[in-house]
């Protein structure tokens, strides 16, 4: 199929999995109803979290796979991201700003747009189990949100 | 990640995500999702293109500010450099690496077992590449 279209991730997957002997089909998370919260206060006001896929480089985030928060500054040099779904023969991870954006998000606070990067962001591992994402890593994001005092949050999956 | 971002936008935090897998994200159902076109991995821009990053960076935060309710999806206005060939190469599967694919997922199954008899109770998604 010639040209610009949106990918369908979903059935890719599905025959990805097929393909290499899996019967059971993954199923995707999927509600009838989504939250949504209001901001709390002027942009300009608001403290900044972001959260990423990519695991810290350190020989733990490389080996396991939990929720990790790491410091903002400096800025890290590379992240784990050989375990993630990412598109490998076209592409690379080397660049931060391409996924996650510390550097740009500071610049535009300083700029006066919100008030501040958090001090710390998060690793959320990407699971086939939703059980793990919904039981203990995004509970666990939210503790941290709520330790660093942020009023609003940044997801940026690879 | 949408269920990370559903699970805080429950505990009254407003979200944004960036992501580029726009079918998984809306199946899910996020407050606020900005889709950038490329392919999985740079989905805030370009690697080396700064301005563009910084541009995708900022429609975001706008976009954390102006939507007024749940499932308010945006598009960047940027096209990956490099054409459209990666769309059809996503996960592909044909004859060529049929077979590969067939002995990658035996292994896989193998390093699985190995994983759960030594208590790990953690898997990620397969990946592509």
């Amino acid at each position: 199929m010639p040209g610009k279209y949106d990918v369908p991730y979903m059935q890719r997957t599905r025959d990805f999995y097929r393909a290499q002997g899996y019967e059971k089909d993954y199923v995707w998370a999927n509600h009838d109803e989504t939250p949504f919260a209001p901001l709390p206060k002027p942009l300009r006001e608001c403290r900044l979290g972001l959260i990423t896929t990519a695991m810290p480089d350190t020989v733990e985030g490389r080996s396991k796979r939990q929720v990790y928060a790491s410091m903002t500054t400096p800025t890290p040099h590379s992240m784990y991201t050989d375990e993630l779904s990412w598109q490998k023969t076209v592409t690379h991870t080397n660049d931060l700003g391409s996924f996650l954006p510390i550097n740009h998000l500071r610049s535009t606070a300083r700029a006066g747009v919100f008030e501040s990067l958090s001090g710390r962001f998060y690793s959320a591992p990407t699971e086939y189990s939703k059980r793990n994402t919904v039981e203990k890593d995004a509970p666990r994001i939210l503790e941290l949100c709520r330790e660093d005092q942020i009023d609003v949050a940044m997801l940026v999956p690879l | 990640m949408s269920l990370v971002s559903r699970h805080l936008e429950e505990n009254g935090i407003p979200t944004v995500i960036i992501g580029s897998a726009l079918d998984v994200v809306e199946h899910c159902g996020v407050a606020r999702y900005l889709h950038t076109d490329f392919p999985l991995g740079n989905p805030c821009g370009d690697p080396g293109n700064i301005f563009g990053q910084i541009g995708i960076v900022r429609r975001a935060i706008k976009l954390l500010e102006e939507a007024e309710g749940p499932g308010t999806t945006w598009r960047t206005n940027q096209s990956w450099r490099g054409g459209d060939e990666w769309r059809d190469d996503y996960a592909k599967v044909d004859d060529s690496n049929r077979e590969e694919l067939r002995l990658r997922g035996e292994k896989r199954r193998q390093q699985q077992v190995a994983a759960k008899a030594s208590g790990e109770t953690r898997a990620p998604m397969i990946s592509e590449a």
